[in-house]
């Protein structure tokens, strides 16, 4: 029995599809199983290996060198704090000791309501903006105590935090593993499908621009 | 590689002739200077991970440090591995090495062969500046049941995760966390189940990756060692087995060039600790009857004098005529053991039934007959392999990774004619499945009137390169005759195919050389092409062509054999047909089993002689290519056992005559008189032959065999496949701690659209009925056996192939039901 759902089954061969090699599919692949589950679980790792050829042990071994990839439950909001030298002299240490007594949750630990996971983070490259910290990767500048709070009591109540944040307009916070607000879509008649490079004869659709695109999906 | 003009380079100073491509590494070490590594290995591809081997490199634009393990030589290249620039980052490398290596060696397994300790020491810089906790880890975690990993020791060197994916192919173990907590591990719950895991803890260049039947058993300072050959399988791969205080406490793979590439398969590897197996035979029994008192046949055996059970022996063959003597089994043999039972057998006795094949083996006029290839030959660079026969990766497993190597890295071109998928599957350009019984008419077909891949595989074959074709059983459920005809068609339609014999059991080729067949000679000959060079030595030649191994048990089976000698031959775990070896052991007169441990075989003996062990004893060993090298001793026989070939010489005075030898020269200088392939050959010969070996060569006239009729299948039959795996019920698999746990268990294996067609789902217990009438199994679906088949392995927990074979029959066709 497959471990991605119905839709992200049919995701996943298209994404496969879209690589001459299936094995080039194994980072896209770590994406969606965190997008489905908020975290990259076995189930998920044994079904990648699978779907691409390798072995299980390959997938782990290539998903586990990214600090982004969890391989254990992590809370629907990634709270990730930076305590690197700028942030650190602009008030970043003191700004995690406020979060992990506000949440309850120490750095690495996620709330017992599986809401917020506490990550003390190495620099976002946000150094001229500091202190600052991320929820799911959205980013929050000169972030002050009260910022947070309101932060979470936005989350907390159901509404979107992001105007408090750095991209300042109206989205909404998505949930932990999502990548994306638009998801890439290739259309069927540009996909190339699995060629090795070895056995590709003529140029691939994606390449040949007067080639008559259907576009349509 | 090696073609093409040398490059000369400059190394410290002095010219050095380089071969073209070589790599600086190796050009330095061929030419005597070392340069000192963790990561390259001579078998495996350039990583330049460690950064050991950096040295002082002058291209023309200065001299700089490069990393000599991942350099090309090129002309005028200047090298320096001395300067100061060389040995401060030597030093460096290694105190960086060290900030996390802990300094455990007296307490570590490798301290005293490890090479970063040996080299901290010669290039290090024996201090450390750092004063920082070390890495921790929880140790040791078991990457498998025989390996241990223990993860704050490794080096990263990638040793062993290139040698699971470039060479085994069982890409289980990898980096993970990589970054600054990178270590190598296996996926949570898959474990590195690769037949050849032994090898990563012998090329671990710390003490990283152990071996559980090593580990702290002794210290390597201690440890005597001789360099031997494994007589495990055909391969006759080189080990060297290293023991301490009279015990043999690990075989190591040793670098042959001609064969394993210092590779071993972990049959191969921990079989050892079977031969030290407290149960042992450690001496003669007698059973009751043959002990003189009147209890009946099989009764219980107890221990006997040598003076008793050779006398009981002697008299028991003394009081027969030779045709109802049979001597079967003896590939465990050394080669000069093998030549004193044939001389016993035929030359004293005058018996010809005589066959160290247990029915599954091959025709012995055909095998000798055919042109033969060597490993290298069959690995030819961008030659073709055609398999005809079992799978190598279950049953020769140093075999299989020299075929791996020249299909992945050397452009070989791999061709299978299975009846189901095998290890080479995945990596064979075409993967033919053959109907057992239909071979020969698909090899016809490769070369007239095929289509697909049958046709592809055809024009490969015939496009001019060197061809060797693997041939032996398929399945031991199919009679030899059908893997001749298609042997036979290939030697038809190919000029210039090489054939490579893949009989599995141990010494079987030295056997054939040494004439332990009915109807053959030691040498290569048969009985009517002796001549006349075997009179003065041989006291009598059999009057004509005797019995063979099934053949010689079915006479037994009719009562019509007095003496059955068993040299190693488990018959009732290993004779394809169970019910027969049942038979023949039942109804035959006294039976002499010559064995190393009490197998359900030997517990029917009448007469039991304890013999040696490979490694209790001298000689030498002849694998599939013919090749003959050196067996030798690391440890003392237990209790009064003995090697075979003093059993035969002390049975020889019994009988009132004399085998004309008491040591092993002069078997061999007997053996050099009689045999024209081991003229040339001595014993010193082949110890001064080193690693790689003697060729011993020689082919007989080949005659057409006859072709063998098979039935057609039918729609409500399943033809049955049995093959063997890499671990079975063997009796030194189940007495070697390390392999005794290993073995997969046997079900019966159907194709999916097959088990839709009778009826029956995956995992319902069906009842089989064939020749040898009804068994219940429980059935799985398995895309990897061919629609129409039906397979099972052999020697296994669960369904009992052997009870399922007739011997009798060319295929056997079984009908499967839902058991009610």
């Amino acid at each position: 029995m497959g471990y991605f759902s119905d839709t992200n089954q049919s995701l996943a061969l298209e994404i496969i599809g879209r690589y001459p090699r299936p094995k080039s599919a194994v980072i896209p692949l770590l994406h969606l199983a965190q997008e489905q589950e908020g975290w990259v679980t076995r189930e998920a790792m044994l079904q990648i290996a699978d779907l691409t050829g390798v072995t299980p042990a390959e997938v782990l071994g290539t998903g586990s060198f990214y600090e982004m990839f969890k391989f254990h439950p992590v809370g629907r909001y990634m709270v990730n704090v930076c305590t690197n030298i700028s942030c650190q002299l602009l008030g970043g240490e003191e700004l995690l000791d406020h979060v992990e007594s506000t949440l309850g949750a120490g750095a690495g630990d996620t709330t017992e309501d599986g809401m917020f996971t506490v990550e003390d983070v190495e620099c976002v490259a946000a150094c001229t903006e500091g202190p600052c910290f991320t929820v799911n990767y959205r980013y929050f500048h000169r972030a002050t105590p009260g910022v947070f709070d309101e932060v979470v009591a936005d989350l907390r109540e159901g509404r979107s935090p992001i105007q408090r944040g750095a991209a300042g307009d109206s989205g909404d916070m998505p949930e932990h593993g999502r990548l994306g607000r638009v998801r890439q879509e290739i259309p069927a008649g540009r996909r190339a499908g699995v060629v090795p490079p070895e056995q590709a004869g003529e140029q691939p659709v994606w390449l040949s621009s007067t080639a008559e695109v259907d576009t349509s999906g | 590689m090696s073609d093409g003009a040398p490059v000369e380079i400059t190394v410290n100073g002095s010219t050095v002739a380089a071969r073209p491509g070589e790599l600086l590494i190796d050009a330095c070490e061929r030419t005597g200077t070392y340069i000192p590594r963790f990561c390259h290995h001579p078998r495996m591809e350039p990583v330049g991970m460690c950064r050991m081997c950096l040295v002082e490199v002058d291209t023309g634009r200065g001299p700089a440090l490069q990393p000599s393990c991942m350099l090309t030589c090129s002309p005028g290249m200047q090298v320096d591995t001395e300067s100061e620039r060389t040995r401060s980052a030597q030093d460096g490398v290694l105190e960086l090495l060290l900030v996390n290596h802990p300094l455990d060696c007296p307490v570590c397994d490798k301290g005293g062969e490890c090479p970063l300790q040996d080299q901290t020491m010669t290039f290090g810089p024996g201090e450390s500046r750092y004063v920082e906790e070390k890495r921790h880890f929880v140790k040791p975690i078991p990457v498998n049941t025989n390996v241990l990993l223990d993860r704050e020791r490794c080096v990263l060197c990638d040793r062993c995760t290139r040698f699971a994916d470039q060479v085994a192919g069982d890409r289980l173990i990898h980096f993970l966390e990589r970054g600054s907590r990178t270590q190598v591990n296996t996926f949570p719950g898959e474990p590195f189940s690769s037949y050849f895991s032994g090898n990563t803890v012998q090329i671990c260049p710390v003490g990283a990756l152990t071996a559980v039947p090593f580990r702290f058993k002794a210290r390597p300072w201690d440890l005597e060692e001789v360099e031997s050959t494994s007589v495990l399988d055909s391969v006759g791969s080189r080990i060297s087995v290293q023991s301490s205080r009279g015990r043999v406490l690990r075989f190591m793979g040793l670098d042959s060039d001609a064969v394993n590439w210092g590779w071993l398969s972990d049959r191969e590897r921990f079989v050892f600790e079977a031969y030290d197996h407290p149960d042992r035979l450690t001496g003669p029994l007698l059973s009751g009857g043959a002990a003189g008192g009147q209890d009946p046949k099989g009764s219980t055996q107890v221990s006997a004098t040598w003076a008793d059970a050779l006398g009981a022996t002697a008299e028991a063959l003394s009081g027969t005529d030779p045709d109802r003597i049979a001597v079967l089994g003896g590939s465990r043999l050394t080669n000069e053991s093998q030549y004193a039972w044939a001389k016993l057998a035929k030359g004293i006795l005058g018996t010809d039934n005589v066959d160290a094949q247990l029915g599954d083996g091959l025709p012995v006029e055909v095998l000798l007959g055919l042109p033969r290839a060597t490993i290298d030959e069959a690995c030819t660079p961008g030659g073709t392999i055609v398999l005809l026969g079992p799978d190598p990766k279950e049953e020769l497993g140093s075999l299989y990774l020299r075929l791996r190597h020249a299909v992945v890295h050397d452009g070989a071109t791999l061709i299978e004619l299975t009846p189901h998928a095998t290890g080479l599957t995945g990596i064979a350009t075409h993967s033919i499945r053959v109907l057992p019984g239909e071979a020969a008419g698909v090899v016809r077909s490769m070369f007239q009137g095929g289509t697909g891949d049958v046709a592809a595989a055809g024009a490969v074959i015939s496009s001019g390169g060197p061809v060797t074709v693997l041939w032996g059983r398929t399945s031991l459920a199919e009679t030899d005759g059908l893997v001749v005809d298609a042997a036979m068609a290939l030697l038809e339609h190919v000029p210039d195919v090489g054939f490579l014999s893949l009989l599995r059991r141990g010494n079987v080729h030295g056997a054939l050389d040494m004439g332990m067949s009915p109807g053959f000679l030691p040498g290569r000959t048969t009985l009517e092409a002796s001549g006349d060079k075997f009179e003065n030595v041989w006291s009598c030649l059999p009057g004509e062509t005797g019995l063979g191994c099934v053949a010689a048990l079915e006479a037994a089976a009719a009562g019509d054999i007095d003496v059955l000698v068993l040299l190693g031959a488990d018959i009732l775990a290993d004779l394809p047909d169970h019910d027969l070896a049942r038979r023949a052991l039942e109804q035959a007169g006294t039976v002499v089993a010559v064995d190393l441990f009490v197998t359900s075989t030997v517990e029917c003996a009448d007469i039991v002689l304890a013999a040696a062990a490979p490694t209790e004893v001298d000689g030498s060993f002849t694998n599939l290519e013919g090749r003959i090298s050196v067996v030798a001793r690391g440890s003392s026989p237990p209790g009064t056992s003995r090697p075979d070939w003093m059993i035969a010489v002390e049975l020889a005075e019994r009988l009132g005559t004399d085998l004309g030898f008491t040591s092993l020269d002069g078997i061999w200088s007997e053996l050099a008189s009689v045999s024209a392939v081991h003229a040339d050959l001595s014993l010193n010969l082949i110890r001064a032959s080193g690693t790689e070996g003697l060729l011993a060569k020689g082919q007989m006239p080949l005659a057409m065999p006859p072709v063998t009729e098979v039935p057609d299948a039918t729609e409500s039959t399943l033809r049955l496949v049995v093959t063997r795996s890499m671990f079975d019920n063997g009796v030194l698999n189940a007495h070697s701690n390390a392999l005794a746990g290993l073995a997969p268990g046997a079900g019966i294996r159907v194709e999916p659209s097959d088990l839709d067609r009778l009826g029956l789902e995956d995992g319902s217990t069906v009842e089989i009925s064939g020749p040898r009438g009804e068994h219940i199994a429980e059935v799985v679906a398995s895309t990897q056996v061919m629609a129409g088949t039906a397979h099972v392995l052999f020697n296994q927990d669960g369904l009992d192939a052997g009870r399922l074979i007739d011997a009798s029959m060319p295929v056997i066709d079984v009908r499967l039901v839902k058991a009610r």
